[in-house]
């Protein structure tokens, strides 16, 4: 059984009535192939329709979908013989964040990502993605050995947002966010980062300074959750509030794949299949393959320290202002 | 009028005290008159708690009389996102300076600290929390990039909640731009020392604050990535007694000190001798 989200229950109901037909005519002696040609198409309509005109709430909630294809789908889909490294030398492994070295059309790369896991198993040991400072450490070590094998590296994005807890905190979760910040900036080698579901705040900043970002269509990026946002807008308990507020926290936060394409932020738009990344995980590989094919041919062929300027004066422009006296 | 026909009148009525004259110390509770407080540089006399101070008294305490010069004093935010919540991001922004009489949450200028010459950037709590949105950014990243090119010491005094979300993605970005500058900063020999005050949490503290070469923090200062209350939510779990606290960051090794606010100047002029100086005095 298919899991559909809220906004999909009209192509929901259409796509259980053509399974129903279709099982209604088994071993019947009946042809009923043209009417359920009909209705697909139909409900392949509907779903474009439902699809183009998606609210940012209804983003939000696309990009956290538990089918959407994860880091670990992405690696074994796009990339070959993939060497999973661990641990941060320090402390201990994370689990909410994978990485190593694979080949990527032959080429080696250093691969690092956020994992949410699927299985409820899974993503209770993963920690539904969100890293404690030792995954932030172990992906710096990791980025540090591909600058030193002269290896690009690509980070796939996917958390809610850094771990809030009491050894997070004791371990020194801002330093360790901070210091990737810090650190990526100097790595003498092309990094490209792609928001595959949900970027959330500071835990997916500490893996995505790079001198490209890319977005699938249905991920989004945010400084707070929207969730958090009306929280704070409308201080309430989190009990009382609900889709309306999300929504409109949401749409204020601009947090989608457009909306931060459109305030410059990301670089490229990647295209899901109709219906999102996690009907057809195949061809949104496809479609991610094709982007960090062109991207990784053009960074590598960027002298490196031209690219480490670009790469500065990238982040050094956002929210460059100009002296105005407005009150 | 015989006098025991007044006393009816008289008894119930409250004495009116002007407002502000006294003071509630926020960790000891001890109720302290203002003047002695400002006279101990808003220290609580009983407890040694530090109270928030605004940026322009934080650089009278550490700057040579008359030395600082602003820098980026009229940049304002552009309202990147457009946000309107109850009240427009705008409006807000102007009642934070009617409220304050500073144009944004950070104040940065060069100045010099017991005759060193120094990049120095300050926040003000008191500005919506202390909140780095793009303006907050920009004025770090001028004063880092003129230390560097000077290569003078680069020196900042954080207190805020975090990132400014009224500027969504574009003041998360300012984590990275800060980041961007003080690693450039640093392929200089000059020191960015980095003084975390009372509070310093989030997008803050997950970028520059924690970025010093040297962490001071003022005693008692609240210091985290996550506020106790999301951790507290998400765990589910009782926090320990000193969590997040200035004397909790040093013992896990997260800080180099914790200095005292009358301490706090000359702490930073002996520092800087001991890291600029070449030759001997």
């Amino acid at each position: 059984m298919r899991y559909y989200l809220d906004f999909e229950k009209p192509v929901a109901d259409l796509e259980n009535k053509i399974e129903e037909l279709k099982h209604l005519a088994r071993g019947k002696d009946v042809d009923i192939t043209s009417e359920i040609k009909k209705l697909e198409k139909k409900a392949l309509t509907l779903r474009a329709d439902i699809f183009s005109k998606l609210t940012p709430w209804q983003k939000t909630l696309l990009s956290r979908h538990s089918e959407r294809p994860h880091t670990s789908d992405y690696i074994k889909l796009i990339m070959e013989d993939f060497i999973e490294l661990h641990g941060d030398r320090k402390f201990s492994d994370d689990s909410a964040i994978i990485g190593g070295f694979a080949r990527f059309q032959g080429m080696p790369v250093a691969v690092i990502g956020h994992e949410k896991g699927r299985s409820t198993k899974e993503r209770i040991e993963r920690n539904f993605g969100q890293a404690n400072p030792e995954g932030y450490r172990k992906a710096l070590r990791i980025m540090k050995l591909a600058e030193r094998f002269g290896k690009p590296i690509i980070t796939l994005i996917d958390t809610p947002g850094a771990y809030p807890g009491i050894g997070a905190e004791e371990r020194g979760q801002s330093e360790a966010i901070a210091n990737n910040l810090f650190e990526m900036f100097r790595l003498s080698t092309p990094i490209i980062s792609v928001v595959i579901g949900e970027g959330g705040s500071g835990g997916a900043l500490a893996l995505s300074i790079g001198d490209r970002l890319l977005m699938m269509e249905h991920s989004v990026y945010s400084v707070i959750s929207p969730e958090g946002c009306a929280a704070i807008l409308w201080k309430k308990d989190n009990a009382e509030l609900g889709q309306k507020e999300y929504e409109t926290a949401s749409e204020a936060l601009k947090i989608t794949a457009q909306d931060l394409y459109e305030l410059g932020i990301n670089d490229e738009i990647i295209t899901e299949p109709l219906g999102g990344a996690h009907n057809d995980h195949q061809e949104t590989a496809k479609m991610l393959k094709k982007a960090l094919e062109t991207h990784i041919a053009e960074l590598t062929e960027t002298p490196l320290d031209s690219l480490l300027k670009k790469r500065y004066n990238k982040f050094r422009g956002i929210g460059a202002l100009q002296e105005q006296a407005a009150y | 009028m015989a006098w025991f026909k007044k006393e009816k009148s008289t008894i119930p009525k409250k004495v009116k005290v002007p407002e502000g004259l006294w003071v509630k110390c926020n960790s000891c509770k001890e109720i302290i008159y203002r003047k002695e407080l400002d006279k101990n540089l808003k220290v609580c006399p009983k407890c040694n708690y530090h109270f928030r101070i605004s940026a322009k008294e934080r650089i009278s305490l550490l700057a040579d009389e008359g030395s600082f010069n602003e820098i980026g004093e009229n940049l304002a935010s552009s309202d990147p996102l457009n946000f309107k919540d109850q009240i427009p991001y705008k409006q807000r922004l102007s009642e934070s300076f009617s409220k304050t009489n500073i144009r944004e949450a950070a104040i940065a200028g060069n100045t010099l600290i017991g005759g060193n010459p120094v990049m120095l950037v300050v926040l003000d709590f008191a500005f919506m929390g202390g909140s780095m949105g793009s303006v907050v950014g920009e004025k770090f990243a001028i004063a880092a990039e003129m230390a560097g090119e000077k290569e003078i010491p680069l020196l900042s005094v954080a207190s805020s909640g975090g990132a400014r979300m009224q500027e969504g993605i574009v003041s998360l970005m300012q984590m990275a731009k800060t980041s961007a500058a003080i690693s450039k900063f640093k392929e200089k020999s000059a020191p960015y020392i980095s003084i975390l005050a009372d509070p310093t949490f989030g997008g803050v503290s997950a970028s520059f604050a924690m970025l010093g070469d040297i962490i001071f923090a003022e005693p008692k200062s609240l210091i985290g990535f996550a506020g106790a209350r999301v951790i507290e939510q998400t765990i589910k779990q009782q926090l320990p007694e000193n969590f997040q606290t200035a004397e909790f960051l040093l013992e896990h090794g997260m800080i180099d000190m914790i200095v005292n606010r009358k301490d706090l100047r000359q702490t930073i002029i002996r520092l800087l001798f001991l890291t600029t100086h070449v030759k001997s005095a």
